[in-house]
C-alpha cells in the first residue's frame, strides 16, 4: 500500500484572512487611537456648536459618543488582554474611523449648518429621539413583520421545495406542474396584491399568501434545475448498491441539489422581503411598511430613517442566518460566498 | 484484514455468471446503432475476466447488463443460474470515475451500501473494517474533495467491497490514475481477490494490465462486439512485466486488436 500525506488535507484548512490579522496585529495601535479621536471629533461637534432646530437628544448623543470614544481607546490599548474581542476591535478599527468620520459629517452638515436640507435630512441624534421616544411602535412593527415574513416565506419554501422536488423527479407531475408554473411562477406576486386583498379573508393572509408565491417560484425553479441535474452516475452507483426509489430521492437526489436550493431560497428571500414592504404598504395595518408609509404621512422623516435602518438590520440578518445554515449543512462544500 | 475476517464470518464466494446469446443495441436520433452481437461467456466462481477491446466497442455497455443497470434486446444473463433482470448489491461496480458523493465523508461514501439496503446499524464494524483493508481509516471523516485521485478510487473501491459482492464488476477502476498509483493498485486488487474470492470481471483497454491481473483474457471486436479470443492467462501470482510468456500473449493480443505494427 503506497503512502499518502496528511497534508492534503490540512492545506485547506489554512485560512485566507490569516495575512490580514498579521498586518494588522503588527501594526502600531494608530489606527485604534485615530478612530478614538474621531469619535471623540463626533463628541465635540454635537456639544459645541448649537443646533439649528429643536432636538431633545443632542445632549445624549455627545455623550455617548464620548462614551464610544473611551471604549475604543480602551480597547485599542488593552487589545492585547482582551483575547478575541480585542483582536475584532482591531480589525475593524479603520471602519471605525469611516463610520465616525461620517456621523461627524453628517451632524455638521444637518444639525449645525443645514447644508442638507431640513427636514428631509434629520441629525443623527433625532434618530435617536425615534428609537427612544417611539420604541413601542417601533418594537410592534418589528414583531408584525418578522411574524408576516416568516409565516409567509416557511410555507413558500417548503412548497417550493416539494414541488420542486416533485417535477425534478417524476415527469408525470412535471408535465401538469411546469406549463402552471411557466404562467405564473414570472409575474411578480405584487401584481397580485389588489386582487389579493378582496379573494382572501383577510389582510394578513393575502399578504402570508403573496409572501409565500415570491419565495415559491424561485425555490421551485431551483430545486427542480439541482434535481434535474444530478448526475446519472450518482442514481447508477447508488442502484447497484441496492439502493431503492425512495433512498434515490432522499439521499440522493435531494443533497445533490441542495446547493442550488439555497440559491433558491436566497432569491426567494429577497423577493420576499419586496412583497413584504409593499404588502404592509398597501394593505396590512401593521409592520415596518406600514410604519415607513405612517411616517410619510406625518412627514416624520426621521421616523423613516429609523425604521429603514431597522428594516436593513432585520433583512441582513435574516440573510446572514440563512448563510449560516447553508454553511453548516454544505460543510463538504469548497469555496462557498462568505457572506 | 484481520478485523474482516472478523466482521465477515462467511467469507465470499464467488458466482458463476452466464452471459447466453447477449445482443444489446442502442437508439440514436431514431436509428439503431448495434452495440453487441451474440455475446456468450461462461465464467466460472472465482475467474478474474479481463475484457479487452477497442475503445468503444460495447465492453463498458456489456457490463451494465451484467449489473443489471440496463436490460439486454436479447438473450439472458444469469448469476448463480438465476436470471438478472436489475441491480443487486451482490453484483457491484466499480466505474472508472470514483463518483464518490461528495456530501458524505469517506465513513458514509463507503457505508452507502449497509445504508441503502437497511442494514447499516447491525454491520457499522464492516465499514471500519474495509476502510482499514483499503488503509484509508485516518480519512475516514475526509470530503471526497480532500482525496487523491488514487485514494478516492479506493474509497469507490471499498464501498463495493463493504457488500460482501459475489461479482466485482470493474469499469476501467484505474484508467484515470497515474502509472505508479495504478501498479500499486494492481497488485492491491489481485490481492483482495485472491483473499476474498469474488469473481471478477475487468473491462480495461490496457493490455499489460489485463495480463497481470486476469487469468482469462476476453479480446472483442469493433463494434458491434463479437468475442473474438478467449485467452487463458496460466500464470501464478504475483506475476512481473517482463515475463516472456506474458509478453509473447501481448502480442498476440495486440495482433487480434489489429496494432501488430505498434509491436
Amino acid at each position: 500500500m503506497s503512502t499518502y500525506s496528511v497534508s492534503d488535507t490540512q492545506a485547506a484548512v489554512a485560512p485566507r484572512a490569516s495575512l490580514d490579522l498579521a498586518a494588522i496585529r503588527s501594526g502600531s495601535y494608530a489606527t485604534g487611537v485615530v478612530a478614538s479621536l474621531v469619535w471623540a471629533a463626533f463628541g465635540v461637534s454635537c456639544l459645541y456648536w448649537p443646533d439649528l432646530g429643536d432636538w431633545s437628544r443632542t445632549q445624549s448623543l455627545g455623550i455617548g459618543a464620548f462614551i464610544i470614544a473611551a471604549f475604543v481607546l480602551f480597547g485599542t490599548l488593552a487589545a492585547d488582554f482582551l483575547g478575541a474581542a480585542g483582536l475584532a476591535l482591531r480589525k475593524r478599527a479603520p471602519w471605525l474611523v469611516a463610520f465616525g468620520a461620517f456621523v461627524t459629517l453628517w451632524e455638521v452638515a444637518t444639525a449645525k449648518f443645514a447644508w442638507l436640507p431640513l427636514p428631509f435630512f434629520p441629525p443623527p441624534q433625532a434618530i435617536l429621539e425615534v428609537y427612544t421616544d417611539d420604541l413601542p411602535k417601533l418594537l410592534d412593527s418589528v414583531l408584525a413583520s418578522i411574524k408576516l415574513q416568516l409565516g409567509g416565506y416557511l410555507i413558500g419554501a417548503s412548497v417550493g421545495f416539494l414541488t420542486g422536488v416533485s417535477i425534478g423527479w417524476s415527469q408525470k407531475i412535471g408535465y401538469w406542474v411546469h406549463p402552471v408554473l411557466r404562467f405564473i411562477g414570472p409575474l411578480p406576486a405584487t401584481a397580485w396584491l389588489p386582487i389579493a386583498f378582496f379573494t382572501f379573508p383577510s389582510s394578513w393572509s393575502a399578504s402570508t399568501f403573496l409572501i409565500a408565491l415570491a419565495t415559491g417560484f424561485p425555490v421551485t425553479v431551483l430545486t427542480w434545475s439541482g434535481v434535474a441535474s444530478v448526475s446519472n452516475a450518482y442514481y447508477d452507483v447508488a442502484r447497484t448498491l441496492g439502493a431503492k426509489p425512495s433512498f434515490l430521492v432522499l439521499k440522493v437526489a435531494i443533497p445533490a441539489a441542495l446547493p442550488h436550493v439555497f440559491v433558491g431560497l436566497f432569491m426567494g428571500l429577497g423577493s420576499s422581503f419586496a412583497v413584504l414592504v409593499v404588502a404592509e404598504m398597501i394593505g396590512v395595518k401593521a409592520g415596518l411598511g406600514w410604519y415607513l408609509q405612517w411616517a410619510q404621512g406625518w412627514a416624520a422623516y426621521a421616523n423613516m430613517y429609523a425604521a429603514l435602518i431597522v428594516m436593513s438590520l432585520l433583512c441582513s440578518g435574516a440573510i446572514t442566518l440563512l448563510f449560516r445554515t447553508r454553511d453548516r449543512l454544505l460543510v463538504w462544500q469548497k469555496g462557498v460566498v462568505k457572506w | 484484514m484481520v478485523a474482516l475476517a472478523e466482521a465477515i464470518t462467511t467469507p465470499a464466494v464467488g458466482a458463476a455468471l452466464d452471459i447466453e446469446h447477449v445482443s444489446h443495441a442502442f437508439d440514436i436520433d431514431g436509428a439503431t446503432l448495434p452495440v453487441l452481437h451474440d455475446v456468450s461467456l461462461a465464467i466460472q466462481p472465482g475467474e478474474f475476466v479481463a475484457l479487452l477491446g477497442p475503445s468503444g466497442c460495447g465492453k463498458s455497455t456489456l457490463l451494465r447488463l451484467v449489473a443489471g443497470l440496463e436490460k439486454p434486446r436479447a438473450g439472458a444473463l444469469r448469476e448463480d443460474e438465476v436470471r438478472i433482470t436489475g441491480p443487486h448489491p451482490s453484483r457491484v461496480v466499480v466505474f472508472q470515475d470514483p463518483t464518490l458523493f461528495p456530501w458524505r465523508s469517506v465513513w458514509d461514501n463507503v457505508a452507502l451500501g449497509l445504508e441503502a439496503q437497511g442494514i447499516l446499524k447491525s454491520q457499522r464494524a464492516r465499514v471500519d473494517a474495509v476502510l482499514d483493508l483499503v488503509g484509508l481509516s485516518s480519512f475516514r471523516n475526509a470530503y471526497p474533495h480532500q482525496l487523491s485521485g488514487g485514494m478516492a478510487q479506493r474509497v469507490a473501491l471499498a464501498r463495493a467491497l463493504v457488500n460482501d459482492p459475489k461479482i466485482l464488476v470493474l469499469d476501467e477502476p484505474l484508467g484515470k490514475l497515474d502509472s505508479l498509483t495504478r501498479i500499486a493498485m494492481q497488485a492491491e486488487l489481485v490481492s483482495l481477490w485472491q483473499r476474498e474470492g469474488f469473481t471478477t470481471l475487468l473491462v480495461t483497454h490496457d493490455v499489460e494490465e489485463a495480463l497481470v491481473l486476469a487469468n482469462r483474457v476476453i479480446v472483442l471486436s469493433d463494434r458491434p462486439a463479437r468475442i473474438k479470443a478467449d485467452i487463458a492467462v496460466q500464470r501464478p501470482y504475483p506475476r512481473h512485466r517482463g515475463d516472456p510468456y506474458l509478453s509473447d500473449l501481448r502480442k498476440q493480443i495486440l495482433a487480434l486488436l489489429g496494432l501488430e505494427a505498434t509491436w
